[in-house]
């Protein structure tokens, strides 16, 4: 019933959802089905990156959640998304046993090096894959509910909040980039072996890890439309328009905002845990207030409040920067830096405005 | 001033210092000019013990040459030709060694390295040969040899060297190198063998700051056996101590202030586009970057006048950063006032653009800006707290920047205007302002601004694509802490968390104080959303 209403005059997520069905099936088959000198084959290099851009999609699906139907432009989703993927790295360093170059069967490599002598108390658990998966989320989303009650409960709206959203990122990358945090410091974690018994390196584990990354974008995509077509969601685009006026009405605000908000980092932190397997690393980095931005602008780029306009800005940016950084790895900040002052510019509504507006006329 | 009439500097007290220093019989008066030659010709021996006695001998001989052969002695250029065990003085030359005679000073031409050998020394002699050439030195007319000689000599406890000092005290008239003989002398006569000595060497060193007093006393202290000079220099110490942990703490404030400073710097440019526009402006990094490239930039157009260039470079930086600032005001921001988050995404774009344009047509790596000589050195207040002049310009600097945005601001008309369009922008122009023009100057000045902070930057941190990123988190900081449209604010803020942040470096290291800081300003803006000094008005939001 309610995914009838989630999709419900929902032409581009229709579209969106059916394409992302189709290349779920076809995309692995090609891959492991079709021989490696047919020219159907699509290679395992290319089955990753797209399951890596799978995850980014699902990334700029939160972001577009709170900031397109919210009104809250978070600048600190890249923390959600890294502390996803440090617990999902945290389990499969944990995996790797006694294989590590020290052989410690308990310590991975980096603390046996910082001549650590047991695991420390946040480590623990970690070896189990279910809960590695519920810290997943549940560490982004206790981090959101006590930032955004902090946050939403004082009122701090606007660009305000967009630059304490920027701090939180910041203070958790510097403070990452301690060896004493106990997160493997600069390197991050890394040398991943296994995940759940299945060989990280071989073609089905990738292939799996794609169509888990589909899936999950997939349900994302339709828990946040089951949300903005619900009550709940009515109330925050009124936030949005008139945040004043709905506090005034005898909405909780805050309580509307903190909910979305939470939720919108636990799938953030869903996209990380799917990302760090396949790209086989997670570092500090990904703290940085530059891919927080960066990916703003992929919802810009889509078109903001549509959702699926999300997914589609995603990929295609980063299909460009790919493609770019390949060639004219020079022009690649140009064309990133022009792309976002050309869309706030020119394309305010993004690519699902530029559709909707060729539908119109 | 003592004038010497020897040029170099060896007279009697000098000799006399020279040799009871060094505590060997006395040669008596045939002692000249032969002895001073047969010493020399001596350091070819192979005994220490001899070299010794040939070192005494050069340094009592009073002859003019003796200075000259110690300091040879002293670099290691005081070597021994092979053939004939002849006392050289060597010079590189070419492949080999020019070679030079240590007591006539006749040219012996050019070796190879294996036709010479170095005289080998040992610690004892390398002690004697510093001290002698200090106690040679502090009877010459120049004050400043005075002044390193005499600090040479703090720290010799031999009771010879306390002769020398006293006698040299009270010869010397310059205020500093008095100073320093006392504490030399103070440090001397702790080791004298009558306590009531002891108990006056301690009293007179208890004001003294120089570690070497403190260290003196502290040896002293574990060696002693007197009760009454052991408690007077326990007291003499914890004294002592209590006044480094102040000057200690100065120091920390100073270092505070100097980062609140660039603080303040880099973020009052964008305390005028964002607190009086309301325009989040996210290159405002990559403008001060602009200002320390054009620092950069008008040092290679005129390398020899490195001093004189940064007091061009800060009006230009200021053109330069500020036409920057109106081309993006005319171009983007202009379209986007009253939808903040949109200008925040449209500038980092610029904010990329610009970094990229710096890599491509200047270069990617840092670039080295020079500093001035004028910001070198340091300003010593005293022997354990001196301020270095590069931040201390640069923390007046700062201030006279905050002070002539304050007076353009409120005491003229285009700071009139700017104020008025920020309060109600419909009411000004209804008024006759001309709010685009207003707008676009004011941005300028934002822009202009962060370009002056950028040459002040050049002067302290590297100078590349990338320094404008660091300081963007920050300055928002700085800003949204002291409370948005408020200079004052933007001033007590910037200068509080660089104090907060170095106060809290010892204890926590900078990485972890940074993060407290942050941490900090996050809650603190959960109870007071409008910073520190919120700008007051009727209008309800949103």
């Amino acid at each position: 019933m309610g995914l009838v209403r989630a999709l419900r005059g929902d032409t581009g997520g229709q579209v969106m959802l059916a394409v992302l069905l189709v290349v779920a099936v076809v995309v692995p088959m090609l891959n492991l089905g079709v021989p490696e000198s047919s020219p159907w084959h699509v290679s395992t290099y290319t089955v990753t990156l797209l399951g890596k851009y799978l995850t980014y999609a699902l990334l700029a699906v939160a972001v577009d959640l709170v900031w397109g139907y919210l009104g809250i432009l978070s600048l600190g989703h890249g923390a959600f998304f890294a502390l996803g993927g440090y617990a999902m790295g945290m389990y499969m360093m944990r995996q790797i046993g006694d294989r590590g170059v020290y052989g410690d069967p308990v310590l991975p490599d980096f603390m046996v090096f910082l001549n650590w002598k047991e695991l420390p108390w946040f480590w623990q658990g970690f070896d189990l894959f279910w809960f590695a998966a519920l810290m997943a989320i549940l560490v982004p989303g206790v981090l959101a509910f006590v930032f955004g009650y902090l946050a939403f409960r004082s009122r701090v709206t606007g660009v305000y909040l967009s630059i304490i959203t920027q701090a939180l990122t910041f203070a958790l990358m510097l403070a990452f980039f301690r060896n004493e945090m106990g997160f493997g410091g600069n390197n991050g974690l890394t040398d991943f072996k296994d995940l759940l018994g299945f060989d990280l390196q071989a073609q089905s584990t990738r292939a799996g890890l794609f169509v888990a990354s589909a899936l999950a974008l997939a349900l994302g995509y339709l828990a946040c439309r089951y949300i903005v077509t619900s009550r709940l969601g009515r109330v925050a685009v009124a936030i949005r328009d008139a945040e004043s006026r709905t506090r005034f009405i005898g909405y909780r605000v805050d309580r509307v905002k903190v909910a979305i908000f939470t939720f919108s980092a636990m799938l953030a932190g869903v996209a990380g845990a799917l990302y760090v397997p396949q790209v086989g690393i997670i570092n500090p980095g990904e703290f940085s207030p530059l891919n927080s931005i960066e990916l703003v602008i992929w919802v810009a780029v889509g078109g903001r409040a549509t959702l699926y306009g999300a997914v589609v800005g995603a990929l295609l940016v980063n299909y460009g920067k790919s493609s770019f950084t390949g060639i004219f790895p020079e022009a690649w900040l140009f064309a990133l830096g022009g792309l976002f002052v050309l869309v706030t510019l020119f394309l305010p509504r993004g690519i699902a405005g530029l559709l909707a507006w060729r539908r119109a006329v | 001033m003592t004038q010497d009439p020897s040029p170099t500097g060896l007279g009697w007290a000098g000799l006399i210092a020279a040799f009871l220093l060094l505590g060997i019989q006395p040669w008596g008066a045939r002692a000249e000019e032969q002895g001073f030659e047969s010493a020399v010709a001596r350091l070819a021996d192979r005994s220490f013990q001899v070299k010794q006695e040939a070192l005494s001998g050069i340094a009592a001989s009073g002859d003019p040459r003796a200075l000259a052969v110690l300091i040879a002695l002293q670099d290691g250029d005081l070597q021994i030709r092979a053939e004939d065990q002849r006392v050289v003085i060597v010079r590189p030359s070419g492949a080999g060694y020019a070679l030079k005679d240590a007591v006539t000073g006749e040219d012996l031409g050019q070796v190879e390295r294996g036709a010479i050998k170095k005289i080998p020394v040992n610690n004892a002699m390398r002690t004697a040969v510093r001290v002698a050439i200090a106690a040679l030195t502090l009877e010459s007319p120049d004050p400043v040899a005075r002044l390193s000689a005499a600090r040479e000599m703090i720290g010799t406890s031999d009771p010879l060297a306390r002769q020398i000092l006293s006698a040299r005290l009270e010869k010397e008239d310059m205020p500093e190198v008095r100073e320093v003989l006392t504490l030399a002398l103070g440090v001397a006569n702790l080791g004298a063998a009558d306590a009531e000595a002891r108990l006056a060497a301690i009293a007179g060193l208890g004001h003294h700051l120089d570690p070497r007093a403190r260290n003196a006393l502290a040896a002293l202290l574990a060696s002693e056996s007197d009760p009454e000079v052991q408690a007077a220099a326990q007291r003499a110490l914890a004294g002592i101590d209590s006044r480094l942990a102040w000057n200690a703490r100065a120091e920390t404030l100073f270092f505070g202030l100097s980062l609140g400073s660039v603080l303040v710097l880099a973020a009052i440019g964008l305390a005028i586009t964002f607190g009086v526009m309301g325009v989040i402006n996210m290159a405002h990094g990559e403008l001060i970057m602009i200002g320390a490239y054009t620092t950069y930039l008008i040092q290679q157009a005129m390398p020899g006048f490195v001093d004189y260039s940064l007091f061009l470079a800060i009006p230009a930086a200021f053109i330069v950063s500020g036409l920057f600032g109106i081309a993006i005001e005319r171009t983007v921001i202009r379209f986007l006032y009253g939808r903040p988050l949109e200008t925040l995404l449209a500038t980092f774009g610029i904010s990329l653009i610009l970094q990229q344009l710096v890599r491509t047509t200047i270069s990617a790596q840092n670039v080295a800006v020079q500093n001035p000589s004028w910001m070198s050195g340091s300003l010593a207040i005293n022997p354990a707290l001196s301020l270095t002049y590069n931040r201390l310009y640069i923390l007046i600097f700062s201030l006279l920047v905050f002070v002539a945005l304050l007076t353009i601001l409120k005491r003229t008309a285009l700071g009139l205007q700017v104020r008025a369009v920020a309060q109600n922008r419909a009411m000004a122009r209804a008024m006759g302002v001309r709010s685009e023009r207003v707008d676009a100057l004011t941005f300028g000045l934002g822009a202009g601004i962060a370009g002056v902070a950028g040459v002040a930057l050049s002067q302290l941190t590297n100078v590349g694509p990338n320094m404008g990123q660091a300081y963007i988190i920050d300055s928002f900081m700085v800003v949204v802490f002291g409370g948005v449209g408020n200079l004052w604010g933007t001033l007590i803020g910037g200068m509080t968390l660089g104090v907060a942040n170095k106060f809290m470096e010892p204890w926590a290291g900078a990485v972890l104080a940074k993060i407290l800081v942050l941490v900090f300003i996050i809650l603190f803006i959960q109870k007071r959303p409008r910073g520190l000094f919120p700008q007051r008005g009727r209008a309800a939001e949103g």
